[in-house]
């Protein structure tokens, strides 16, 4: 029965784990790979930790704090990752998917923000993109 | 049974890592790679967790706490380099 119990646990992980990566491999843009990866990746890994810890302590009575520890650590920071890599992939101007219709954080930047910040960037990263 | 299905779980999980890697080596801009990166630390978090329950032992808790950390360092260091170009900015706005 606590086979069965560790056994969904550690399918779920595995499965949004994977997910995540085919989010990854698949989405168009940097944003919706952030997307993606983050979400399912956490829940993966969380579910993956909570077996862990369901095994070690059903069966050897072992109750390791640390793998507690790990859940908590994750769950704070992988948000906070994620919003920082997105937060400078826009201010670097990485574009967006072709399909994409608003930019509404644009809207806030001043005009010349691009050449002050990023002097030495070449406006030639939408023809490595593949577009149309 | 449930070591077999605990071998399944790993390659699951180890081609989650392989496709992580594959988007670090191809992803077009900077920006990709660094999601790749810690998408890569998340994922080895999962891997060595059922690696502990293959081999049963607590030993690798450590390990998975480290990982986690640097994960996050890096990550949060790569973002900050990317945008400014300094890791440790001193004037704030």
């Amino acid at each position: 029965m606590t086979e069965i119990l560790i056994s969904i646990f550690v399918l779920i992980g595995a499965f949004f784990s994977l997910l995540g990566s085919v989010g990854i491999l698949r989405l168009p843009d940097v944003y919706g790979r952030i997307h993606a990866a983050t979400k399912s990746a956490t829940l993966g890994v969380i579910s993956t930790m909570i077996g862990t810890f369901l095994y070690f302590l059903l069966f050897d009575g072992v109750f390791v704090g640390k793998l507690l520890l790990v859940i908590l650590f994750v769950f704070l920071t992988a948000p906070v990752a994620a919003q920082i890599i997105s937060r400078s992939a826009h201010r670097i101007g990485v574009p967006l998917w072709t399909e994409s219709r608003t930019d509404e954080l644009k809207a806030t930047y001043p005009e010349n923000y691009q050449e002050l910040h990023r002097p030495t960037e070449s406006p030639t990263e939408e023809e490595s993109r593949g577009q149309t | 049974m449930f070591d077999t299905l605990l071998l399944v779980v790993l390659i699951l999980m180890s081609l989650s890592l392989l496709a992580c890697l594959i988007r670090a080596i191809v992803g077009p801009d900077m920006s990709d790679r660094v999601v790749a990166l810690d998408t890569f630390g998340l994922n080895l978090i999962g891997f060595i967790g059922v690696i502990m329950m293959v081999q049963g032992t607590a030993a690798y808790s450590e390990v998975i706490l480290v990982i986690g950390i640097l994960a996050f360092i890096g990550s949060i260091a790569l973002a900050k380099f990317l945008e400014r170009g300094v890791v440790i900015d001193r004037d704030s706005n």
